[in-house]
Order: structure tokens, then sequence, then C-alpha cells
């Protein structure tokens, strides 16, 4: 099982893949830039997502908005930004590839001509706005900002998030937005993924024709900076929630490398569905808690593991917080049952059959392509990818809880009612504002 | 050959789209079966579709439907929930219950290997779920309990007001997850009652989606859903809902929710407009995909990109099997939350008249809706979704083919007769969820008048 496709490299270091699908007359065009939040630097975050918004502002041969040819066409498109790297994508009918081409060719190699300072402040509006909609004016939406800065020290670049800083967006200039474009929004950094219903031969020299003539840009350094917890960091933040949370938050592998399906895995294990672990215990059987839920965040340089649970009315997060604990350490201990893997095994192999239903979009064939190809260089990681999980056995997982989910390395943070301090975990400190 | 950057190339003549071909059958007990032969990948989608949804809650109920769906999969003979939830994580299944305004859907996809699994617990929840008392009051309570969070989500908070705002006592009037005061009346014995009313054979539809041939797909829903056991003449079918909603907001214009503190307004305006069989459906969705229905339309270009008051901004018609909303909805900063109404409004105002959709903007609505029509039925799942709703609204056969003819046969007229139609600003209610005391300054300026109180 995989994801067939033919890569080819522009003399300008554009990486492009194709893969055919000829199901449905659609082509998707899928194009990942490696840069992320976690290229910025303190005092300026925010940045990189502030500067995918200018992509969608027009560029020096078509200066109006990029939504418009394309949803005309009947193509829907989107993009987004997390820490490592930032993505555009386009779906289109098969017709109006060539448009999408000309489009997505234009932005990267002609932005700048058509960047206005008029444009950035609106945008800039725009962001201010997502980050109240989707952060300030949603309950827990902070708590991630807060489990961040104290997983991470201030100078690595995953201390903040990719929304970023009020103030910092409040200070950027459209002066960086030219260094950031120049920078990072190059062939040489970039991979371009085609699929859908189109030839091989047609889509490389459509590539070639639009893609070609930019020149290539600076080489991106990819420093891999570490992080570690050495004692365990006890939090409490206030909210407008009506009930409390408790978030539990550990450093773990990064992306693709080493035990990172393991600890996907034990996600699933202990938090995922009605048969998981936590859930019956939780839930269902001691119907102490509302929730719960875990989830590996794997990014590339390295990444974290998450618990959280919000425990029924009336009730405080400590005896949440040792219920857990002792969940987890039982994990350790004795590792799950044959049975649970078996599931897992079932679950696993048929998710990734369904990754195979769309060509393009979030998730699609062609964004695949795209992640295994900029964080591994090798598209073709799809049945390898799967084999990193068929392959784990019950030792495989106990001994990947107990190297990780280690309970005096980890940020144990109580998100409250305001002024309900007195529901979190015993001995936690405030949460100091960035 | 070099890229010509002197224009855009014109995209070229559409391709033929291959639409879902429907076969139909009708088992002994009543039950229908649409099967749809779609070769993708290795994968079976069925969809059960049950013409009974939150607008059947009895009176005082409301949220009686949504949990009864929420309970199916909680157990069925000697099988626990968990036991259930086992069963379906060893075929890789996904499933999901969604209960609408109109009627409760089950869905679960697994991989074609598991196709005659699936279809069996399928059946097994559909069917014959356990409903005991004490696992209806445990789910009962979780949902009590997340009713209370959802009080701090403004958008949860914007739509229940909205729709109670609208449709007032109408049985449109509340959403189907229910209100923290009926559900706990909601008890097993209501629970079991509803399920026993409506999940009969008769009315139901069962579209299966996949690889193996008509045939097969047919003997397999067959061998799982034939015993279900026709119900008694008096229960063979469900109520229907006949009371017409209310043709304008029964409590006042203007409401306001208070939030304190609020980072942002979040904002609705509508009216009760259109039901899911009007002849206007396809002119309907020409005039929202030039107002309000994607990122270049009108509100979102004015709102968003031009005054930057928020993240974005759109409108959408609901169509039930009787009249549903049309809705704008925005989420906007604080301070210019009068002018964003302002805004919002003057667009809706406009393209009724002193701005109608230029010919050019049908244009790209039309195309929108027509061109990318394929992206519909990529997967077993959207193909099962789609055809689910030709069963629930009773459209049709060759709905699909007509729907691009029919699009594309909408005039200018057609737009702006329907747009003066079903757009009524002087009927339209709205509802603001926000801090009063940044809010309410601006709003004097508006015609609304005062906030009212939304009556419980």
């Amino acid at each position: 099982m995989n994801i067939p496709f033919v890569k080819h490299t522009l003399d300008n270091g554009l990486q492009v893949l194709v893969h055919e699908d000829h199901a449905c007359p659609i082509v998707a065009v899928n194009l990942w830039y490696h840069v992320g939040s976690k290229n910025e630097r303190p005092g300026h975050t925010g940045f990189a997502h502030l500067f995918e918004h200018l992509m969608f502002e027009g560029s020096e041969h078509h200066d109006s908005g990029y939504f418009e040819p394309l949803q005309q066409a009947g193509g829907t498109l989107n993009g987004s930004t997390n820490s490592d790297r930032t993505n555009y994508w386009e779906v289109v009918p098969k017709h109006a590839l060539e448009l999408a081409l000309w489009l997505e060719s234009d932005r990267m190699g002609y932005l700048l001509p058509a960047l206005t300072e008029a444009k950035f402040n609106t945008q800039r509006d725009v962001v201010l706005n997502e980050r109240r909609q989707n952060y300030e004016n949603r309950p827990y939406g902070l708590t991630t900002m807060a489990i961040l800065a104290a997983l991470y020290p201030p100078e690595h670049p995953y201390h903040w998030s990719t929304i970023g800083e009020v103030a910092d967006l409040h200070a950027a200039t459209i002066d960086e937005a030219h260094a950031f474009f120049k920078a990072y929004y190059h062939p040489a950094n970039a991979s371009l993924a085609i699929a859908g219903d189109v030839t091989t031969e047609t889509a490389l020299a459509l590539a070639e024709r639009y893609f070609g003539e930019i020149s290539a840009g600076p080489a991106v350094p990819r420093p891999r900076i570490s992080a570690a917890l050495e004692e365990e960091r006890r939090l409490v933040m206030e909210d407008r929630v009506e009930l409390p949370r408790l978030y539990l938050s550990w450093h773990s592998s990064s992306m693709f490398s080493d035990q990172d399906a393991e600890l996907d895995l034990l996600s699933d294990l202990l938090a995922n569905g009605k048969t998981s672990r936590l859930y019956r215990r939780l839930v269902y059987e001691r119907r102490v808690a509302n929730d719960v839920a875990a989830m590996q965040n794997s990014r590339e340089m390295s990444g974290f593991f998450q618990v959280m649970a919000t425990p029924t009315p009336g009730r405080g997060l400590a005896d949440l917080e040792l219920e857990i604990s002792e969940e987890i350490d039982r994990l350790v201990d004795d590792g799950p049952l044959e049975s649970e893997v078996e599931r897992s095994r079932a679950q696993v192999e048929a998710n990734f059959i369904y990754r195979l239903q769309t060509v393009g979009g979030f998730g699609g064939k062609s964004d695949q392509l795209n992640a295994y190809n900029t964080f591994l260089g090798d598209p073709a990681y799809f049945d390898r990818d799967l084999a990193q999980y068929l392959k784990v056995q019950r030792e495989d997982l106990r001994e990947a809880a107990g190297r990780y989910l280690d309970r005096g390395k980890r940020v144990t943070l109580s998100v409250v009612p305001t002024g309900r301090t007195d529901l979190a975990v015993p001995a936690s400190e405030p949460v100091v504002a960035a | 050959m070099k890229a010509d950057r002197t224009k855009l190339p014109a995209p070229g003549p559409a391709s033929a789209v291959h639409l879902p071909s429907i076969r139909k059958e009708t088992l002994g007990n009543g039950l229908a079966v649409w099967t749809v032969a779609h070769n993708s990948v290795p994968v079976v989608s069925f969809m059960l579709v049950v013409p009974a949804g939150s607008a059947q809650d009895p009176a005082g109920l409301a949220g009686l439907a949504s949990l009864t769906g929420d309970m199916l999969d909680e157990g069925s003979g000697a099988r626990s929930a968990i036991d259930m939830h086992d069963a379906l994580a060893r075929i890789g299944a996904q499933f999901d219950t969604e209960v609408g305004v109109d009627a409760s859907s089950l869905s679960l996809t697994t991989l074609t290997t598991w196709q005659a699994k699936g279809l069996t617990l399928l059946a097994d929840m559909s069917t014959r779920p356990a409903l005991v008392e004490a696992e209806v009051d445990r789910v009962r309570q979780l949902r009590v309990n997340r009713l209370g969070q959802l009080r701090d989500l403004p958008q949860f908070v914007a739509q229940q007001a909205f729709t109670r705002f609208i449709f007032g006592d109408h049985p449109y009037g509340h959403l189907p997850v229910g209100n923290q005061q009926t559900l706990g009346a909601a008890t097993g014995e209501a629970v079991r009652a509803f399920h026993r009313r409506v999940f009969v054979p008769q009315g139901t539809t069962l579209v299966a989606v996949g690889q193996a041939p008509h045939e097969e797909l047919l003997a397999a829903v067959t061998e799982a859903f034939g015993g279900w056991e026709a119900a008694p003449e008096a229960l063979g079918h469900v109520p229907a809902v006949i009371a017409e909603p209310p043709d304008q907001p029964p409590f006042g214009r203007l409401a306001l929710v208070h939030r304190a503190a609020a980072a942002q307004s979040e904002l609705r305006i509508g009216q009760v407009a259109a039901a899911r069989n009007t002849p206007d459906y396809h002119a309907l969705l020409v005039l929202n995909t030039v107002l309000g229905g994607q990122f270049i339309s009108r509100i979102n270009m004015t709102l968003r990109q031009k005054k930057g008051y928020t993240y974005g901004a759109r409108t959408a018609f609901e169509f039930h099997r009787l009249r549903g909303p049309f809705a704008f909805q925005s989420s906007v900063h604080s301070q210019v939350t009068a002018d964003a109404l302002r805004e919002a409004m003057s667009e809706i105002e406009a393209i009724r008249g002193t701005r109608p959709a230029t010919a050019a903007e049908i244009e790209t609505a039309k195309a929108a809706l027509t061109q990318g029509y394929a992206r519909n039925f990529e997967t077993a799942q959207q193909v099962a979704r789609a055809v689910a709703q030709l069963a629930l609204f009773g459209l049709p056969d060759d709905y699909f083919e007509q729907f691009v003819p029919r699009v594309n046969a909408v005039t200018a007229d057609d737009v702006l007769r329907v747009a003066r139609e079903y757009l009524n600003p002087d009927r339209m209610g709205i509802v603001i969820v926000g801090d009063r005391d940044v809010v309410e300054p601006g709003l004097a300026a508006l015609p609304y008048g005062d906030p009212v109180p939304i009556p419980a």
C-alpha cells in the first residue's frame, strides 16, 4: 500500500511530486514552504502566520485577491501555518490546473511588488481578530500558549505559539515581510505536489513552465535545538470557563523519529474512544470526568505528549491527577494487553487506507507526499510509516511509556474558573503572562 | 515554453463528472435500501437515515431525539457500551450519529473486508439498542455537564439564542442538543418510547456505497436488516411537523446576550426563509454565493478584507423539510459591533435593489457551484451523505444530473426576485453575544430599538 508518485527537482531546487489518480476529474495542487513559527525570533512572534495571510492578497501579475479566479473556476483553496511549515493548496477541476499553477508560481516569484502597507495593515487586523476569535474568546483557548512557554525556555523556537503575541503583531513591519519572503519563500525551500486527474508528463511540464523561471534563494539553516525538563512544573491559570481542566504535558519524540509511532499508539490506548483506559476508568466507570483526551504532538525538532481531562461539576483537579497518574503507572509497570495492541493495529491499518481517499486539501494524498518529502526527504515513506505502527509490540509501548511519561518531568497545568484557584492541583504557581 | 504572465490562463472546457447512480430496493419490512457503486479505495460507507430529528422532540423534552441518537452505541443485547466500541474498533470503523432537525442519521464506514460485520453492528445499534436506565442516566448527565461547558462558547450561545429568537416556540426553535432543564426530564422510558416510535423500517432508508456489486450489497443488507420487524400500522410513520414557522421573530428585533469583557461580539442576523423543496433552491444558492457563501462573497470582502473587522463573515440558507433559517454570522472585534451590523445589513439591503448581483458576480457564483460539483463525490462517505439527502427530502432520482443545468438556468432576474422574496430586512432578527457595556452605546444609533429579552 502506497501513494505512487514521480519526483523531479527543477534546476532552481523546487522539488515536484506528481501522483496520478483518475477517479474524479479534479487535481490538487499542494505547496509546502519549509518555514514556520520556529523560524521566528522572540519579539517577532506570529510573523510566519501573518505572512501566510499576505500570500492571498495578490502578486505582481495578478494584483487582486487570490481567491477570486480560483473560486470562479470551481476550486477550493486554503493555507495553514504551524511551527515547522506553511502549506498552501488548491483543489480545482482538472481543466483549471494551469490556472492554479500560474497563481501559485506568481506569488512565489513575484509577491513583493504587489505588497502594500494598506494590505499589510488590514491583514494584521484580520489576524488580531483571528487571535481574539480562536484564542482569547474561546474557553481554554490560551492553554497551549501557557504549556509551550513552560515546556520550552524563552529562546527555544517552540516557546511561542504560531498565532504570536499581540505586541509583536502590532510591532511587525512591512520591511520584515520583505526580508522574510526573500529568506524563506523560494523554490529551494519548497515542495510542490500535484495529485489527481492529470498525467505525470503534463504535470511536470506545467511545473517547469510556471516555476522554472523563479530564482533559487539562500539555503535555510535548520538548527535542531533540544529541550528537556529537569523537574515537574506545576502551574495554574484562571480562565472564563464553567469547569476546570487538567493538562499534563511531557517532552516526547520528534515527528517520524524513534518511538513517535509508539507514543501515538499510547495516546490512543490511554484516551482515544470509549475503549481507552482513561475513558473507561474516569468517564465510564467512576464518572469523575466529563471527557478525557490524549495526543502525541510530534513536531520537527521535538514533540510533546499531552493528556487532558475535565472533571464532572463540583470536583477539583487533584483527584483526576492521581487517577491519571495511577493509570499511566500501571501502563509503565505492566504494559498493555495483547488484545489492546491488536485492536490498535486494526484501527491504524484502516486509518492509513482512509487516508488514500482524497487527493487534496489538508491531509489529502498531496499533503501527505509533501509532509514526507519535507520532513524526511522521502515522499515514498507512506508504507514504512504504516510499518512503524504495525511492528509495535506490547513491550515497546511499555518501554515508551516508561521513558517519556515521567511524573517528575512534566508540566502540570490546572485551568480553573476565574477566582477558583482552590480547584487546582496542590502546589501550583500562577502562569505569568508573557 | 515560458509562462505568459500577461493574463491568467483561461480554464479549459469542463469535463464530464461521474455522478452517483442509485439502485433502489425495498425489503419486506419496508426498509428502503439504496446502493451506489463507488470504486476507488477498498472502503464501504453506510448511512441509515431515519426521518425524525429534533423537530419531533415531544413538548418539554427538547434534546430527546439527540439523546436517543447518542444512546444507540451504548450497548446492545449482551454487549456493553465498551464492548460495542471494542467491536467497532476491531474493524477500524468510523462511526457517527448525527441528529439534525429533520432526521437522525447513523453513518458507518469500514474496509470492504469488514462489510458484513459493519452492517451487523449498525443493525445492532439502530434496531436493538439496550437503552438501559442506568446507561441513559449516565449519558444524560454527561450531556447536561457538556451543556454547562457550552455556555462559555460564544458561537454556541449565539446559535442557540438565534434559533430560539427566530423560530420561537416552533419545533425548529431549539437546537438538537436541547437544554439542561428539558434534558433532565428525558428518562430512560422516554428514550425507549422515542426509539420504538421512530426507529422503524418503514420510511427509513439505508444507503450503501462501496466497491461491491449491487446484488452483493443488497444481500448483505438483507442479512443484517431483514429481521428488523415492521412496526404496527399505528407506528409505521413518523408524525410530520406541519405547523409553519413564524414569519417574523416573535419576541422582537434585537437581542443581546451579555458576556462581560468579551474580546469579540458574536453576531447573527437572519430570518425564517426557505424549505428544501422550494422551486427557488438553485436561485437561492446562487444568491447566497454572491452574498456570503464563499471567501470572495460581498459580506466577507467588506467585513474582513475591506474593514478588517473580523477573521471571517458569511451567510447561509439552511434548508429543512419546512422553511429553515437564513443567517449571517460573524465574530467581530467588540469595538466595531454596531459598525459591523450596519455593514452586514447594508449588504443584505443592497443585493435586493440598490446593488443587485451583477452579471459577472452571477457567472462567478454559478461557476463556483457547478465547476466544483465533482469534488462532492470523491469519497464513499461523501457519496453516501449526498444520496442520503435525496432520501430525506424526497428529491428526484435525476437530482444530481439536473443540478448543474438548473444552476446554469438561473437568471439575474431570478436572483433579484429571490433576494426580494426571501431576504426581508424588516423581518430579520439580530442576536449579539458580547460585552453589553462596550456594545450598547453603538446600538442606540441603529434602528432596531432596545434589545429585548429572549424568554426561556
